[in-house]
Parts: C-alpha cells; structure tokens; sequence
C-alpha cells in the first residue's frame, strides 16, 4: 500500500504539482468549454485570460506561504 | 512553423533537464566511480526509450480531437506548474537553481555512504546516476511523447530532444564540472510559455472551439502568454518590494 500511495504521490507530484487549485481551475474551464462548444459558441476567447487568471491566484498563494 | 516550435519546446525542455542530470551524474561519478555511474545512465536511457516507444503509438491511437483535448490539458497542467515556478523565481519569491550548490550537496552525500557492490558495480553510485537521469528524463519524455503525438511527429520531438541531450552532454564531458553558467530560469521560463501557450491551444480545440485564424492562432496566444507573464513577474516583484521593503533597499 505504502509502495502504490509513493506511486500516486509521485504522479500527483509530477502532473498537478505544489498548487491543485490551478489544475482545478483549469479542468472547469475546459469544461466549460465543451459545454459552450455543445451550444455552438465559439469560446476560442476565454482560455486565455481566464488561464492567467488562474496562473495569478495561483501565483499569489504560493508567494504568500 | 508548428514544427519549428515543436523541436524548440523539445530542445529548451530536454536542455534544461540535461543540466540538471549532469549535475547529478558527475557528482556520482566523482565519488563513486565513473563505471558505476555510466551504468546508471544507460539503464535510465534504457527505460525511458521504452517509456516513449509505449506511450507514442498508444496516443497516436486516440482521434485527433481526443487526443488534443487529453494532451492539451495536461500540457496545460504541466505547463503551468514551469511557467509559475520561474516567475516566482524572477520575481524573488523563490530561490534561483544553483547547480554549484547541488552539486557540492549531491558530492557530499555520495563521499559518506556505504560502499555495497552489487553486479560489480558500486550500487550507490549507480542508482544516484539511474534516480538521476530517470526524474529528468521523465519530463524530457512527457514533452516528447505529448508534443510529437499530438503534433504527428514523435520523431521531429525526439530529434529536439536528443539534439539537447548531445550539446548539453558533450559539453559537460568537455568542462567536467556542474553547467552552473547556463541560464536556466530564462530557458524554464519560455518552456513554461510554450508548454502553456500550446496547452491553451490544443485543448481549446480538443473541447471544441476553432481558432481564428487557424494553426496562425497559436502565434497570438503564445504573445499573449508571454506579455502577461511578464506582467506577472513585474506585479509580484512589486508586491514582494511592499512585503520586505528593507530587502528592496540593498
């Protein structure tokens, strides 16, 4: 068990790393996304701002620990 | 010009990541013996040839919106976690990579442990070496296969990527000491911009969205990402400046 928690811990750490919070925010608006494209809206726009929206919050977090 | 960046992403990352497992290597073989470190560097080379011979033809499988929706996203996710280290790393927030320093600490550490030879080799020696080259390579790997499958040219990825491995090896065999002048926040800065700007780009399509413009669109958010993260940096340093005011003042 201790051998399969390092190797999650291991990907997690690898992929998501020190701030979930971003990886989060990025999974919602790629969501969010495939919910606009299903009702034929072009978001091409969003993911952009929104994603250095999540990169300062994220940024912010850390600088303050 | 998709492809030229491709190989670019590949060089910078795999460059960077070289460094850092030179540092690593020749600390192991310093201390422990160059037959043992050697070793460890080829059975990490070894692994990960077979980590990316699995993994590329195993995406490739996917439909194209599919795979640029799965591989975008964590281009995404990956991409971002570069790109805020070295900001908080220009901005002051965290320490710059010192391979000087590591490489002291790394050669320390080697000098005092046990000797135990396991296969004729000095079995420290070997898995700081193998640990060493396999933790950077993975990245090296993840970018290969994620880039080259989504882009369908996993070759043009590893082609980027080996270049790197040659310059950054053939000049760590040349100076035999730790690449300590390298710029490594800058080069970690702009494979944090295009690993995000590429992520942004390749899962906006995979959910869907069609950008303006066409493959041109990536030049657009790759500015885009660059302008504001410079802001960022510009932003934080000024935030820190308020933080410890009497830091700003030396």
């Amino acid at each position: 068990m201790s051998r399969l928690t390092a190797f999650a811990r291991f990907w997690w750490d690898f992929v998501i790393g020190d701030d979930w919070t971003a990886a989060a925010a990025v999974a919602v608006l790629i969501a969010a996304l495939d919910v606009l494209a299903h009702h034929s809206v072009n978001a091409w726009w969003l993911l952009p701002p929104a994603v250095v929206g999540a990169l300062y919050v994220s940024l912010r977090r850390m600088a303050r620990r | 010009m998709s492809d030229a960046l491709l190989v670019l992403s590949a060089f910078l990352a795999s460059a960077v990541e070289m460094v850092e497992a030179l540092t690593i290597v020749l600390a192991a073989g310093v201390a422990r013996g160059w037959r043992s470190s050697l070793a460890g560097v080829g059975a990490a080379v070894c692994v990960l040839t077979v980590i990316v011979a699995a993994l590329g033809p195993a995406l490739t499988a996917l439909p194209l919106r599919d795979l640029r929706l799965f591989v975008g996203s964590l281009l995404l996710v990956f991409g971002l976690q570069w790109l805020r280290k070295a900001i908080l790393r220009a901005a002051g927030f965290k320490a710059l990579h010192d391979e000087d320093a590591v490489f002291v600490r790394e050669l320390e550490r080697a000098q005092s442990a046990d000797r135990l030879e396991r296969a004729g080799l000095d079995w420290y020696g070997f898995t700081l070496s193998f640990k060493g080259v396999l933790l950077e390579g993975l990245e090296i790997a993840f970018i290969v296969v994620t880039f080259g499958s989504t882009q369908g040219s996993i070759p043009l990825a590893a082609a980027g990527a080996a270049l790197a491995v040659v310059v950054v090896g053939a000049i760590g065999v040349s100076v035999r000491s730790p690449l300590a002048r390298v710029p490594e926040n800058t080069i970690k800065f702009a494979v944090g911009v295009l690993l995000t700007s590429f992520g942004i780009f390749w899962s906006a399509e995979g959910a869907g969205a069609h950008w303006p413009g066409s493959d041109a669109a990536l030049l657009g958010v790759l500015a885009f990402i660059i302008a504001s993260s410079f802001a960022l940096v510009a932003l934080l340093r000024r935030e820190r400046r308020a933080l410890v005011p009497l830091e700003a003042e030396t």
